[in-house]
């Protein structure tokens, strides 16, 4: 996210830094792409540097969460049941005796991986449809966006349960399964959106006048995808990704609320929050810290997504 | 105008139709023994059984199993559950709750995230431009069901200003402003962020300039000249909105026990009632295209540049 | 709304009688940006009288539109900020008077068209709503007088049809009669000054000459002061009384228009001048004025125009020319502006 490298190949239009003629000459400074532009930006928004620090903090915790405790997760004493944060257990014990802060450490990997799978296919089904029907246009376009139509038109929450609640009606699932099936519907439910994004980055790229020239000029079509038409989306496609990486995380969380999302013995910010839902009224802190830790995250994705939007908007500046 | 109204008609059937196929092959043909549970813990008799099959046409292809059904569904009979209780009836009684429901949402993300969006994107950075940045950004972050939850302990149990649960039904209005702001808080934050991106990049337009030359007061360059043209993008995302807010009501109506649409859908998919869990889904696709299309011919009215033949 | 206290034959409280109608004097406007101040107007003093026509000609950047919105009290600030100067209307110094006596001064006494008449323009109103708006607001007029007045006026401008044009958008117009209906739009409260600002530019070389045509007629007619600001020497020949050319911020040269086509005072003037293209010269190559403008954020030390300057001296390196008086109403911010004058 924070390597400068991954956007050095957003094409610039030239139009854009035409600027209102009076005010032309005001920025007199020598012209730099506009990636590394966006970079330099980026480094001096204290929303970049707080959420990147935030993301970090995170992934940090998914990837070694015994640098931050060292209370198994799944260790109950159900004679502490409901107790409150103490010096022995900073956030306190849950209905069975779990420790809050030891599982709320420990959940943070199967949110992250659920978002970071979720964003992967999505970006990939979406951008493939939507690089497929820009590029050809036509009948295949109709087509493509009308399923994208069918797709966009179920209600998320809805599609969710009903794909999830179907599917594992068949029989006993494992908890891999259960993320798979999490991740699948989430994505299945949102490339709709990544596909217009990148479907619109494409026809905006094959009207150019370069990317004429170099049909003209007989570019294979490969090439004309690769080399012209995905440089153009990568910008706005990675602001989504980043967004959706967040939306996805905290749609985890409300499908295991609902109680078909993932579930014990997996531990999920989600499913904790699901396991406090009775005991809230006596028990707050077991829903108030990995709800906090969730709405930080989230916002850490979506303040990141939004720091680079407007990195990226050479009119914002 | 009439023209492109019947083409957008005519592209809205294969959507439709794909859209509730989908469920009803989710809801329906999905492997698994459809008759689990419905008859305690032994397995149906097989009278039962056939009469069921017969029923809901189980015995037919899955295609002609969903001509049939949406028949039936476009002269308004949306079948019987299990149980015998007609669905059309359940949805009847439980569909004013929803749409109250979302109606509240809407006026109160169309009044706040206005209000905020117009004031901030006026007077540009500073302080006040901050602190409605973040809390967007903190609504935006924050999952439904926990602002749900905050909401029902602080103000339900603690402070007891509200009630906790709005089980009557039809819902009496005020009943909902809580869960109204809890189902559109979402949205809230981006009608703000919207309506604040749109004055900001209008506010320096020529044609404002133009009012200003003109010798007009601000109020007016304001009120007439800039939010006039603001508007159209708010407006529609507001007209979408509605749609999506019914869809999303499932979260919010459980948390307050709200009797509406969501939780019949969620007890349906819970008690494997498949013709109730369709026949809501069939009427919300179709509200929420419904909807798509009039904010499309809500947009040509509201910019006069925009023709559509 | 207060509509009778701002009209034209009333005596306002701080005007001079026997005053110019426009005075520009000595204006000093910056922006400040992040990347630095830009000095975007250096000391611009120009007037205007009734019935008189002054070109402002320049480069873009040149700050010619800066002095107009400044005028007009329509300059983005911030990044703008007046600096120095005074703008007299009557003799009254508009930048010292209250917000409501400068809006009572907009469109009443000062009006303004834009050079992209399509962006002017409310796209969301029509165009009679847009004319009528001023009348009913300003004037107190009924919404049947005012659209009455405003098909009149859409008439003055030659727009064939007012009548049913008057209820259409202004997407609906072509570039030409847009522009039509922005001037018809400025003369609703019967303005004493106008200042058009590149008006023609937007538009082709055929429309061009009718706008300008037409532009020159109501001057006459009303007996207006005109201010027309604009980037083509071409354009403003036939029909500018006087010329005031800037460069950088500041006025170069300011001369009646027939002397400064026979002799420029400056160098910029003349380099002006050699690149317009000329029948008489055909075949020989079109002489350019070697160079950019100068960044505002860095201006050159000396004179602004002196990297460019094909008779550049040391001095030009070193000094700020001074405003060197030529002829009564003809002065050259040039060392040399004698020696130009005199000169082969």
């Amino acid at each position: 996210m924070t390597d400068p490298s991954t956007a050095s190949a957003v094409t610039t239009a030239p139009e854009e830094f035409v600027t209102a003629a009076e005010h032309a000459e005001v920025k007199g400074n020598k012209p730099r792409s506009l990636a590394s532009d966006a970079w330099h930006d980026l480094r001096r928004r204290p929303l970049f540097i707080v959420s990147a620090a935030l993301i970090l903090l995170v992934l940090l915790m998914a990837f070694w969460p015994s640098l931050f405790t060292s209370v198994d997760p799944n260790y109950a004493e159900l004679g502490k049941s409901r107790e409150g944060p103490s010096a022995a257990a900073w956030f306190g014990y849950d209905n069975q005796g779990y420790d809050l802060f030891s599982r709320t450490i420990y959940g943070s990997r199967a949110s992250i991986i659920v978002g970071v799978a979720a964003t992967l296919l999505t970006v990939l089904i979406g951008s493939t449809f939507g690089l497929l029907a820009g590029y050809y246009g036509g009948w295949l376009d109709g087509l493509m966006s009308r399923i994208a139509d069918v797709f966009f038109g179920l209600p998320f929450v809805l599609g969710a349960i009903v794909i999830l609640s179907s599917f594992r009606a068949s029989g006993d699932t494992s908890a891999t399964q259960i993320i798979f099936l999490v991740v699948l519907s989430i994505s299945i439910l949102s490339w709709p959106v990544c596909m217009r994004i990148m479907r619109s980055a494409a026809i905006a790229a094959k009207q150019q006048d370069y990317v004429k020239a170099a049909r003209a000029l007989g570019a294979s079509t490969s090439r004309i995808i690769l080399r012209h038409m995905l440089p153009n989306a990568v910008a706005p496609v990675l602001v989504y990704a980043t967004i959706a990486l967040g939306a996805f995380i905290g749609a985890e969380a409300t499908l295991s609320f609902l109680g078909i999302g993932l579930r014990a013995p997996v531990v999920s910010w989600g499913v904790m929050i699901s396991d406090s839902r009775d005991v809230i009224r006596v028990a707050p802190h077991s829903l108030l810290f990995p709800a906090a830790f969730l709405t930080a995250t989230v916002l850490a994705f979506v303040m990141l997504g939004d720091a680079v939007r407007e990195a990226l908007d050479p009119k914002a500046r | 105008m009439g023209r492109y109204v019947l083409r957008r008609l005519l592209q809205l059937i294969p959507v439709f139709i794909g859209t509730t196929f989908l469920i009803y092959w989710l809801v329906w043909s999905l492997p698994g023994d459809a008759f689990a549970g419905k008859c305690g813990d032994r397995p149906c008799p097989d009278a039962y059984v056939q009469a069921m099959m017969d029923k809901f046409n189980l015995g037919d292809p899955l295609v002609v199993q969903y001509g049939k059904y949406m028949l039936n569904v476009l002269q308004g009979n949306f079948g019987e559950t299990f149980r015998g209780l007609d669905v059309g009836e359940l949805i009847g009684d439980a569909y004013p709750n929803t749409i109250r429901l979302a109606l509240v949402a809407l006026a109160i993300e169309a009044v706040i995230g206005l209000a905020a969006g117009v004031l901030t994107g006026l007077r540009g950075r500073g302080f006040l431009d901050n602190l409605v940045l973040v809390s967007t950004l903190f609504l935006i972050s924050l999952p439904v069901f926990v602002t749900g939850f905050v909401l029902q302990i602080t103000l339900g149990f603690e402070l007891k200003w509200i009630k906790t649960t709005v089980s009557a039904s039809p819902a009496p209005w005020e009943h909902l402003i809580v869960p109204g702001f809890v189902l559109g808080s979402l949205s809230m934050a981006y009608v703000t962020r919207l309506t604040r991106t749109s004055i900001a990049e209008n506010k320096r337009a020529d044609y404002v300039r133009t009012a200003t030359a003109k010798g007009l007061r601000q109020r007016r360059v304001v009120g007439v000249h800039l939010l006039r043209n603001s508007a159209i993008p708010v407006v529609t995302f507001l007209g979408t909105d509605l749609g999506a807010l019914m869809g999303g009501a499932i979260v919010t109506e459980g948390i307050f026990d709200i009797k509406g649409i969501g939780s019949l859908v969620y007890d349906g998919i819970i008690g494997k009632e498949g013709v109730t869990v369709t026949g809501v889904v069939t009427l919300l696709v179709m509200v929420y295209l419904l909807s798509n299309l009039l904010v499309d011919l809500l947009y040509a009215v509201l910019d006069p540049r925009i023709r559509y033949d | 709304m207060t509509t009778t206290q701002s009209e034209v034959d009333f005596e306002e409280p701080g005007q001079v009688p026997g005053a110019p109608l426009l005075e520009v004097d000595d204006l000093f406007v910056e922006f400040r940006t992040r990347d630095g101040v830009a000095k975007v107007l250096n000391g611009v003093s120009y007037r205007v009288e009734p019935g008189e026509t002054l070109a402002v000609l320049g480069e873009s950047g040149s700050g010619k539109s800066v002095t107009a919105q400044t005028i007009m009290g329509i300059l983005d600030m911030p990044p703008g900020f007046i600096t120095g100067g005074e703008i007299r209307f009557h003799g009254e110094n508009l930048l010292k008077a209250s917000a409501r006596r400068r809006r009572e001064v907009r469109g009443s006494g000062i009006a303004m068209i834009f050079q992209d008449a399509l962006s002017a323009l409310n796209p969301v109103f029509t165009v009679g709503f847009q004319i009528e708006e001023q009348l009913r607001l300003r004037r107190g007029m009924s919404r049947k007088d005012a659209r009455k007045r405003a098909v009149e006026l859409l008439d003055q401008v030659k727009i064939p049809n007012a009548k049913g044009r008057v209820r259409q958008y202004p997407h609906e117009f072509s570039g030409g009669m847009r522009q039509r209906a922005m001037i018809a739009m400025s003369l609703a409260l019967d303005p004493e000054m106008l200042i058009a600002d590149e008006p023609t530019t937007a538009l082709d070389v055929t429309v061009q000459a009718q706008i300008m045509d037409l532009l020159k007629d109501i001057q006459v007619e009303r007996n207006m002061g005109l201010i027309l600001i604009t980037h083509d020497l071409g354009v403003v020949a036939e029909v500018a009384d006087r010329i005031a050319v800037m460069y950088a911020g500041r006025i170069v040269e300011q001369s009646l228009a027939r002397d400064l086509y026979r002799k420029p005072g400056h160098p910029y003037t003349q380099g002006l001048l050699d690149s317009l293209p000329r029948l008489d010269l055909k075949g020989t190559e079109l002489r350019t004025i070697k160079g950019l403008p100068p960044s505002l954020l860095n201006v050159p030390k000396g004179c602004p125009f002196n990297p460019r300057c094909p008779r550049v001296q040391d001095i030009c390196k070193t000094e700020v020319p001074p405003q060197h008086r030529l002829a009564p109403g003809r002065l050259s911010a040039c060392h040399f502006a004698e020696e130009l004058i005199s000169g082969d």
